[in-house]
């Protein structure tokens, strides 16, 4: 089952070497992992999306705090939260399959970043359903190129 | 008149060992290289005592016994490149059994950090999975902050090496040390236990029948042998402890079962098995207690699991009550709230431990030259504050389930690595750690060799370590393996062209005496504990004696052969 864990991290060269070296090391699947700046100048948050079961998850999250650059780690996956991801994704397109395509994009609610003779790129953001829905929907006119950025995710509020 | 007056400008170098100095090192043990120049300098304007050894991995091993035989954080020094690779042994050693180490490396000068240059390796990246932490310094300046955080990780919690890396420029260059305020917001030292859990684990102890403490390095760790034997005592609760667990009750306590595990004690492997509450303190259910087993092993047990890394609890085994805190502590706050609870009725668990005990005791030959017999020896002659350090092998078995070890640390052995080659520089640096006590090195042919240059450092700082070598010109536990479970078929274990070791050791200016009778044995320990320096003590051993009893690869704890 995949988890997707937040974690507070020192903002220092050689932080997402360590993290990575971890899950290398214990054979812990990583999905995706996702780093970004916080409003603390010292701290990174990561976002890492690791497959495995319970037991797995709970070494995985002890196993993480226990490094000292690691600051706490929390499991959002049975919390409610907000999940988004966001995707770049060129997609072949001649003058026949054009409108369909952008028929798709429309309806995924995407925008067109680039266009080609005989491409698109579209960026799409969403929950990770959204996105791999996207893609399922159009590689059928022949996927190029994809670039993903992992997923990030936020508590809800309570109030 | 000066703005700066009283500020004062200092290398690197003086700066580094002026924050040593304040973290109460006496003593560090080093081997010098170009990198390091600046610091080597230094060194000679210092009062801190430089142990110079003869080859890297020495001087870590010897850092990692003085650390082990003390309690105090070990502090070694090499430098770049090969200087620093020939360390990652000896840290990966320390990292698995978890002891305090600063490990001090020299690097290439900053600019020429990543550019492949002379004697440069990326040590931070290569130690990264074998070191509780690390640093790479840039700027002199934080230094102070750095050394501070370096000795507070590796001392506190689950204490483990840390590693600093210094540029030879960071060393040389001049400036106003910044002050040592540590920032580790990452980092939680646990301490209590959850008083709910603690009470919760004293109902359950008062009320089970069948309890088993298991112990190991933790206990030794928090110095919590004292509580536990009172614990043991007042309930009437057996023991067994791990490799890393010896000593933490005194050999011959009326509670110690022994020795549990591959090479454990019959009665302590029956006794984990059937008990129905585990008392697990300080221990991490490694492979050679549990065979790999997590799930055979103490099934019928009700598992309290006492631990200072959080990362352990319910890491092999499922556990019913996890407390997570310092062993003295979780078992001082038990022993107290215990008195509001009724003693657990044990009387019959220990007539079937004793009835265990009677019928499967430890045996081996006494009327002949075996390894078992020299071990014994030695502890009749020697006294209760001898240290026995061992190499690794068959000798360090036999050393765990003969030799009488009265208290903690004095008993040093490499467990959770294994490492060949640790005993002789572990030793050294045991002796040079607690010069008033006698130590004991128990080595095998194939150990011995490994780290044998280090002959040189103990002639040289007369240091009064007494090797037994146990000699049976072979690499017995490997040797012993093929010849339980590869039908004797015999590959690469014979130790082929070993020298004379005798003479070895006198070439160093060290006296060395062989044995190869069974009628020498006690006279010839009796002259070297006599002999004021160190002494080689040689003894001529069979190949085909075994440690016994051994757990098959693959079985569970209860199918012991040879028990």
């Amino acid at each position: 089952m995949l988890h997707t864990l937040a974690a507070l991290v020192e903002n220092h060269p050689g932080v997402l070497t360590r993290v990575a070296g971890l899950f290398a090391r214990r054979a812990y699947n990583i999905d995706s992992l996702s780093v970004c700046q916080t409003d603390d100048p010292e701290l990174s948050r990561m976002t890492i999306v690791v497959n495995g079961d319970d037991q797995v998850i709970e070494q995985v999250r002890n196993q993480l705090n226990k490094l000292v650059i690691v600051h706490s780690v929390t499991d959002l996956t049975a919390e409610s939260v907000v999940d988004r991801e966001l995707a770049l994704i060129r997609i072949q397109v001649s003058s026949e399959t054009r409108a369909e395509v952008l028929q798709t994009v429309d309806i995924f609610r995407g925008r067109v970043v680039d266009m080609g003779r005989t491409n698109l790129t579209v960026e799409l953001t969403g929950d990770v359903e959204k996105i791999d829905g996207f893609i399922k929907a159009v590689r059928p006119y022949g996927l190029l190129e994809m670039v993903r950025t992992g997923k990030i995710a936020i508590l809800r509020s309570e109030t | 008149m000066s703005m700066n007056e009283g500020k004062k400008e200092l290398t690197g170098a003086a700066i580094l060992l002026e924050a040593l100095q304040k973290e109460g090192v006496d003593l560090i043990f080093g081997y010098p290289g170009g990198v390091l120049l600046p610091l080597y300098d230094a060194l000679l304007d210092s009062p801190i005592r430089h142990i110079l050894a003869r080859h890297e991995q020495g001087v870590v091993h010897a850092a990692d016994g003085y650390a082990r035989v003390t309690g105090k954080v070990g502090v070694c020094l090499a430098t770049s490149g090969p200087g620093a690779t020939n360390l990652v042994t000896g840290i990966t050693n320390a990292y698995m059994d978890s002891i305090p180490l600063v490990v001090l490396t020299g690097q290439v000068v900053t600019s020429l950090l990543g550019t492949d240059s002379f004697q440069e390796a990326d040590i931070t990246g290569i130690t990264m999975p074998i070191t509780k932490h690390s640093y790479l310094v840039k700027d002199a300046r934080e230094i102070p902050r750095i050394v501070k955080e370096a000795f507070y990780l590796a001392g506190t919690g689950r204490p483990g090496p840390v590693l600093i890396d210094l540029p030879k420029d960071v060393l040389a260059m001049k400036v106003e040390p910044s002050p040592a305020d540590i920032n580790l917001r990452g980092y939680q030292v646990p301490g209590q236990g959850d008083s709910a859990k603690i009470a919760e684990a004293a109902k359950a102890l008062s009320e089970c029948r069948k309890p088993v403490i298991y112990v190991g390095g933790g206990v030794i760790t928090s110095g919590a042998g004292g509580v536990l034997r009172q614990l043991a005592e007042k309930a009437s609760l057996p023991v067994v402890t791990t490799l890393m667990g010896i000593g933490c009750l005194p050999y011959e306590h009326p509670n110690l079962l022994g020795m549990v595990g591959l090479h454990g004690a019959v009665a302590a492997n029956y006794a984990v098995d059937d008990c129905d509450l585990l008392l697990a303190v300080g221990v991490r259910f490694d492979d050679r207690v549990t065979s790999g087993l997590g799930h055979l092993f103490a099934t019928k047990a009700k598992i309290i699991h006492i631990d200072i890394d959080l990362a352990e609890i319910a890491k092999v085994v499922r556990t019913h009550i996890p407390i997570v805190g310092d062993a003295r502590l979780v078992l001082e706050e038990l022993l107290t709230v215990l008195e509001g609870f009724t003693a657990p009725q044990v009387a019959d668990w220990w007539d079937q431990l004793h009835a265990w005990q009677n019928y499967y005791p430890m045996r081996y030959d006494k009327d002949r030259l075996t390894p078992q017999l020299v071990i014994e020896c030695m502890g009749e002659l020697a006294g209760k504050d001898t240290m026995v350090i061992t190499d690794v092998g068959q000798h360090q078995m036999w050393a765990a389930q003969v030799y009488p070890v009265a208290k903690s640390r004095n008993f040093v052995t490499s467990g959770g690595l294994g490492t060949m080659g640790f005993g002789l520089p572990a030793a050294m640096g045991a002796q040079i750690a607690r010069p008033n006590d006698l130590v004991f090195l128990i080595t095998g042919d194939g150990s011995f060799q490994m780290c044998i240059q280090e002959l040189a450092t103990i002639a040289y700082n007369k240091l009064p370590v007494k090797i037994v070598l146990l000699n049976n010109g072979v690499l017995g536990m490997v040797r012993q393996l093929q010849k339980f479970f590869y039908g004797e078929r015999y590959s690469q274990t014979d130790l082929d062209g070993n020298p004379d070791f005798v003479k070895v050791a006198e070439a160093y200016g060290i006296r060395g005496i062989r044995v190869d009778s069974y009628e020498q044995v006690r006279s010839a320990i009796s002259e070297g504990l006599k002999h004021p320096g160190p002494v080689l003590l040689e003894f001529m051993v069979s190949r085909d004696d075994d440690v016994l009893p051994i757990v098959p690869p693959g079985k569970p704890i209860t199918e012991m052969l040879g028990g």
